[in-house]
């Protein structure tokens, strides 16, 4: 079995290839580590370690970490809800390290991530806004684009609205 | 101050949760908690209810000091329910 430092070398690798960085407070980040591993085993994939899972992997696909409220919380915030993630401002401890809010929809929590046909964009449904890098054409469907690039790690800045209509 | 045991809601592998035990225990205040992600099937639908009545939501940690209700580890909240 995978051990809770395996596992984070691969998140490591992957946050430092797109520009993350993790709390830098040793034990919480062990903390934090440790919840999200225990989920992936007693789950069998990593929900977020500070909300309560339902089990059910489709229920759940938004909270598998990271989450998909991470970037908004890290821009809004510093932080994503569970401080695994954090940027240089709070670091700084120039971002409050209170509680921050829930972005996910209480709604989620009672019902479960919403089905894909349910989505933005599926069907004759409102289109989600799509973004794409004009350095090497990656396409996001989401309400910003990210800070970096995933794929060629160009700034926000390089990302513009494409139409899909 | 109410002299009702604090009850606290919280998940086994959430970093706020340990945070808000280790305050309470450091205050020398006992105090029950329930790790909701331990519990199964019914008792846990009814215990995820009764934080939804609580607060609205089922975020963690819930503090309830008396009739306060504390969505999240806020030290000075905690404190002044609890008269520190």
């Amino acid at each position: 079995m995978r051990t809770v430092e395996g596992m984070f070398e691969e998140m490591k690798k992957i946050a430092e290839e797109e520009g993350y960085q993790f709390n830098p407070v040793q034990e919480d980040l062990d903390d934090i580590l440790q919840g999200l591993w225990d989920n992936m085993h007693r789950y069998g994939y990593g929900s977020c370690p500070c909300r309560i899972a339902s089990g059910v992997i489709a229920d759940d696909m938004d909270i598998i970490c990271p989450c998909n409220y991470r970037d908004a919380d890290l821009v809004e915030y510093g932080c994503c809800l569970c401080t695994l993630y954090v940027d240089d401002d709070w670091i700084a401890g120039k971002k409050t390290h209170d509680p921050i809010p829930e972005r996910r929809p209480q709604e989620y929590f009672e019902k479960g991530y919403p089905g894909i046909m349910e989505q933005k964009g599926a069907g004759d449904k409102d289109m989600a806004e799509v973004y794409r890098c004009t350095v090497c054409g990656y396409l996001c469907a989401r309400e910003e684009p990210p800070d970096l690039c995933p794929i060629c790690r160009a700034k926000k800045e390089r990302f513009e609205k494409f139409g899909m209509k | 101050m109410n002299k009702a045991r604090p009850m606290l809601y919280t998940l086994s592998t959430c970093v706020h949760c340990k945070a808000t035990k280790r305050f309470f225990k450091s205050q020398g205040i006992i105090y029950d908690f329930i790790d909701v992600d331990k519990l199964e099937g019914r008792e846990k639908e009814d215990v995820r209810s009764e934080m939804i009545r609580l607060s609205g939501t089922v975020r963690f940690p819930t503090i309830v000091i008396g009739d306060t209700v504390i969505v999240g580890f806020y030290e000075d909240k905690i404190r002044a329910a609890l008269g520190l």
